[in-house]
């Protein structure tokens, strides 16, 4: 079944959007993560104008979040006051990133910024979690640890302005989790990801934050900026496609509530396996996209 | 050769006698406007009419046929990609001022047969000789690199098309062509032209618009996007807050 799609001027499969959408809707309910960092990839995979795929996968982002916010807020597990912190540097790093976007997009590097940034951020996290999850599950030695590891990262320990998290457990500077928010937000405007996979293992070994509020906490700052983001693109870039994203946010909240009632059921281990092998599988595609020859060396800007 | 000079003088005198001699063309489109909706996965034109010769004398030798479809110009901006330090960035740029978004041409017979280069310069006919206006001064050998980049690029999007037999004539007066326009072909007022032509020589034009625009709900959400783009990301952020609400609404009573 083919629908136009108005803003970006072509028409697509709308059952696959939708599939698309289910698919990362079931990842972000499992694993918190907002899933930008599947669609934005799939969406200009499929022949989307890069700009238009990164700010209607912003609106996946902020309805996939929702359902899980709701859900962690029932359960207890959200830090609103750790949320509010991050949230308000989170718009500063929005704004920030539409500047940088800008920038790049003037002198036609966003696409390669935005490959080599993917590449980078989800090589790293992919494979720190793959480690992590493969010494949970006894898979490798972990390495000999020096008795005694601090709980709280030297860095963020030495910040000055101490506040206390009672639900994260925590007595730490706000700047610690203001900069985690900043970092996000920039991330969620330039490359349409929620920022997820790197809030959420910064919050557990970074901020050093109870692994019970982690994943509502990060939810809930992932929902504030990237409704925000969406704001922004429709109002400077104004490639938001609402038709797109309601094709999108029909699969993913109803494949949100799935993950969602799943992560009760599946072994943590093998989830943050399973994630790891994902993020890592995006990053390897990216890199061969960035180095292998392009099928279109040209490309056309409309001035 | 008395033929020749015969046909000669004739266009010689070709000024004075058009009113009795020159055929005329009376084009039509399957359709005037060509409305973009929900549903809208490109279209096809049909592309028709008839050649009037005067007195209703069908000349011996047939004259040939060729229709363009060009839609509107844009200024527009090419990258190029090249390899550097492993990876495909965009490296150079060029500037072409009058690009058209669409350009589709069908003819009887291959464009090269029917006129000289000079002709299809003067008439835009055929790829090749599109005038694009590059801008800035370029050397020329970048130049046609880039102007063959740009028109395979849209040649492979199927924004720009040649059909070198993709006009029918039957009975030496009634031609017709098809030509497809994809889904995301930019909107806008298009130009069909029809040449007949001649021993090489454009003999009789006629041009006929057609408006390409987006209708209905995708003209009303279009347009929303850029006259009210506050209210637009306001809806862009409660259309996701509502579903998820409803997903996780619909979910939890079902659980309970």
């Amino acid at each position: 079944m083919d629908i136009y799609l108005p803003i970006a001027g072509m028409s697509v499969n709308a059952l696959l959007i939708v599939v698309l959408g289910t698919l990362v809707g079931v990842l972000s309910g499992l694993f918190g993560v907002g899933g930008g960092f599947l669609t934005t990839p799939l969406l200009i995979f499929y022949g989307i104008p890069p700009s238009v795929a990164v700010a209607s996968a912003t609106t996946q982002i902020t309805g996939a979040s929702v359902s899980g916010v709701l859900a962690h807020m029932r359960r207890g597990g959200v830090d609103l006051r750790m949320g509010l912190v991050m949230i308000a540097g989170g718009l500063v790093g929005s704004l920030a990133g539409a500047g940088i976007f800008r920038l790049l997009q003037a002198t036609g590097q966003i696409d390669t910024v935005i490959g080599v940034l993917y590449v980078l951020l989800l090589g790293s996290i992919g494979s720190l979690m793959l480690r992590d999850a493969a010494q949970a599950l006894g898979w490798l030695k972990p390495p000999e640890r020096p008795a005694g590891r601090p709980r709280h990262n030297r860095w963020v320990a030495s910040l000055p302005g101490r506040w206390r998290f009672y639900a994260s457990g925590l007595y730490l500077s706000p700047i610690a989790p203001a900069l985690l928010g900043l970092l996000a937000g920039i991330l969620t405007v330039l490359l349409g990801v929620g920022g997820g996979f790197i809030l959420v293992p910064a919050m557990i070994y970074i901020l050093g934050m109870t692994a019970r509020v982690v994943i509502g906490t990060s939810l809930v700052m992932i929902l504030a900026v990237s409704a925000a983001t969406t704001m922004i693109h429709a109002l400077t870039t104004q490639s938001v496609d609402i038709v797109l994203a309601g094709l999108l946010l029909v699969g993913g909240v109803i494949g949100a509530q799935y993950g969602a009632m799943m992560t009760t059921r599946l072994k943590p281990d093998l989830l943050r396996l399973t994630l790891a092998l994902i993020i890592l599988a995006v990053a390897l595609r990216m890199a061969v996209g960035l180095t292998y020859r392009p099928d279109e060396i040209f490309s056309i800007e409309y001035l | 050769m008395r033929r020749r000079l015969l046909s000669l003088l004739l266009l010689l005198l070709a000024p004075l006698l058009t009113a009795q001699s020159a055929p005329q063309l009376v084009p039509d489109i399957s359709a005037r406007r060509v409305d973009i909706q929900y549903s809208f996965t490109g279209a096809q034109l049909l592309l028709f009419g008839a050649i009037l010769y005067p007195g209703g004398r069908v000349p011996r030798r047939q004259a040939d046929v060729a229709v363009v479809l060009k839609g509107p110009v844009q200024p527009i901006l090419v990258r190029e990609k090249q390899k550097i330090a492993g990876i495909w960035a965009n490296a150079d740029s060029s500037r072409f001022r009058s690009a058209p978004g669409f350009y589709a041409v069908a003819s009887s017979r291959p464009i090269a047969d029917l006129v000289d280069e000079r002709t299809a310069a003067i008439y835009e006919l055929g790829l090749q000789n599109l005038q694009l206006s590059p801008g800035g001064g370029a050397q020329p050998d970048k130049e046609r690199r880039f102007e063959a980049g740009l028109l395979e690029l849209r040649h492979r999007q199927g924004l720009y098309a040649e059909n070198p037999n993709g006009v029918e004539i039957s009975g030496s007066v009634l031609y017709r062509a098809r030509i497809v326009i994809p889904s995301q072909v930019p909107v806008g007022t298009y130009t069909a032209e029809t040449f007949l032509i001649d021993r090489g020589k454009v003999i009789a034009a006629a041009t006929k618009d057609i408006v390409v625009g987006k209708s209905g709900f995708e003209r009303f959400v279009a347009q929303t996007a850029q006259r009210q783009s506050f209210l637009y990301g306001l809806a862009a952020i409660v259309l996701p807050l509502l579903l998820g609400w409803a997903a996780a609404e619909v979910f939890r009573r079902r659980g309970a």
